[in-house]
């Protein structure tokens, strides 16, 4: 076969344009997304806490505790008791070991007490994740804020920024540790642990981007708040009739 | 004009250096960033797979469901309905995937019922609540309630 100068070009120039092209495609399709039902772009995650079905059972942190292997003495939820006796000073609260194992019943009736379950608020302007050096922590397209357990070097600057106190070293693996919101779970349908086993639906997982959620109804319609929202984190852990006094 | 370029010839080598030690960076950098870093962000997104990968511990309740029809019966008709079973059970994931070679031990009754009905004044006042020790008179709960359905 005889191939002119010209030919040569021609082909040379086609091949090249198709490999550039493929190339594009490679990176921009790349790694796959993880699971092949479940995808991203179609959720965004959060909760809802009504502290009035709140019963300070601590279900929610043995729950958490089991599925997560959370270590003993550290905590990825947990749940805080609060006594308000006189509203211009600052109130009582406690919370022994977590609440891992509930509380020692409080027969104080002439104040004002209620209990108040705490998590990662999954902030999507989350400090946590500006401050990590490494690109070690991240908020997922899903809206939930994970660790890269192989990139983290354990340098705490993320303790040091959550302003929430979500965040800790692991003390076997040395690198930082944190709700996950069960996103093993949630990304296959389940709810996380410590819903799953809330006995009176005080929490609740949220999907935002599921426009049959009732998350949609609860915020057009009730009062509720987040957490430090001077903090501009934008917290997506949403509470019901919260306490001023909460911090 | 051709005084900048008078006196340059002892910039060439350092120039030189500071290329090779350019290059060098950027063949290292290539060769240990994972290639799809920074698809979804300034991040590794094979952690989103890691992390997915944990293995679950709790079935949730509509797996029990498929096979306990007597307590799912007895529960729905009671106060427990909206109670998961592994809330009481533990976790029982294992139990659901493979029945008769994970059978679960039943729960501590004694201090299982406490911890969600123990008096306490910062329960929510409409929760059903009593001084146990006063109320059973030291007898097991399950003495006189049924834990799926536990109206008398
Ligand atoms: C695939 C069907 C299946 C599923 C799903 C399942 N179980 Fe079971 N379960 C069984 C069988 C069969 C037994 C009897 C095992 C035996 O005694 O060998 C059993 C036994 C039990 C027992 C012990 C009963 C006893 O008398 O000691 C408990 C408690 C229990 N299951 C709770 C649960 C809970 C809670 C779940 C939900 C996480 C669940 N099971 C899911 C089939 C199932
Ligand atoms: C309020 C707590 C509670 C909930 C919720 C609960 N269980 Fe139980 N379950 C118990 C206790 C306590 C026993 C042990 C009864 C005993 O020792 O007499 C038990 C016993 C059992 C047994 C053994 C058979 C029996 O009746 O003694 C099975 C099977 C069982 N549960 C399955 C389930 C399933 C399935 C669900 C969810 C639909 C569920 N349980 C929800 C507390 C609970
Ligand atoms: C995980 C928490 C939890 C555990 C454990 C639990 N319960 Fe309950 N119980 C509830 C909830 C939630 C309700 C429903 C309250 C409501 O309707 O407002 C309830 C309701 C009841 C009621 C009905 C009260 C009424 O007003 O009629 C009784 C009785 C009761 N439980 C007894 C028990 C006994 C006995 C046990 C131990 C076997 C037990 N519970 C274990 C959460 C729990
Ligand atoms: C001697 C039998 C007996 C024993 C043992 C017993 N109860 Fe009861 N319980 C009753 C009776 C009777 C009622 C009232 C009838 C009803 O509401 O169903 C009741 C009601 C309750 C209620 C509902 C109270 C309310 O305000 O509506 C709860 C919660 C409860 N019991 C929990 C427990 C717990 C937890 C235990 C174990 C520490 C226990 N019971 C042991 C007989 C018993």
């Amino acid at each position: 076969m005889d191939i002119s100068r010209r030919d040569l070009f021609q082909i040379g120039g086609k091949i090249l344009v198709l490999a550039s092209v493929g190339a594009t495609l490679e990176q921009i399709t790349g790694a796959a997304p993880p699971g092949e039902a479940y995808r991203m772009a179609d959720h965004w995650w959060g909760m809802l806490i009504d502290i009035e079905k709140c019963i300070g059972c601590g279900n929610c942190v043995r729950a958490c505790s089991k599925e997560n292997n959370v270590p003993q003495g550290y905590f990825r939820t947990w749940v805080e008791r609060y006594e308000i006796e006189d509203e211009a000073k600052p109130p009582r609260v406690e919370s022994p070991n977590g609440a891992i194992d509930g509380f020692p019943p409080s027969t104080r009736t002439d104040l004002k007490s209620f209990f108040v379950p705490k998590l990662c608020n999954h902030c999507a302007d989350s400090p946590c994740v500006q401050v990590c050096p490494v690109g070690a922590t991240f908020v997922s397209p899903d809206g939930v804020v994970l660790v890269d357990q192989t990139y983290c070097l354990g340098c705490r600057y993320c303790v040091q920024a959550c302003p929430y106190g979500c965040r800790y070293l692991h003390p076997e693996t040395n690198t930082v540790d944190k709700c996950t919101l069960c996103y093993h779970r949630i990304t296959q349908g389940l709810t996380t642990a410590c819903c799953e086993n809330c006995p009176t639906g005080a929490r609740q997982l949220v999907d935002f981007k599921n426009p049959q959620d009732p998350i949609h109804e609860i915020l057009r319609t009730q009062m509720v708040q987040v957490l430090k929202p001077y903090m501009a984190t934008r917290a997506k852990v949403y509470y019901e009739n919260l306490d001023g006094a909460v911090r | 004009m051709r005084r900048w370029f008078r006196d340059s010839a002892h910039l060439i080598r350092p120039a030189l250096v500071l290329m090779a030690a350019l290059v060098v960076f950027l063949a290292i950098r290539t060769a240990i960033v994972p290639k799809a870093f920074g698809q979804y962000g300034h991040y590794r997104p094979g952690a989103l797979d890691l992390v997915r990968q944990h293995p679950i511990a709790f079935a949730g309740q509509d797996a029990c469901l498929m096979c306990h029809d007597d307590e799912a019966k007895a529960r729905a008709a009671g106060k427990h309905a909206h109670v998961a079973c592994e809330a009481c059970h533990g976790p029982l994931a294992q139990h659901a995937d493979d029945p008769s070679a994970h059978v679960p031990k039943l729960p501590e009754v004694a201090n299982l019922c406490r911890r969600c009905h123990e008096q306490d004044a910062a329960k929510p006042h409409n929760f059903p609540q009593v001084i146990t020790a006063e109320h059973s008179g030291g007898a097991a709960c399950n003495d006189c309630h049924k834990p799926h359905n536990p109206h008398l």
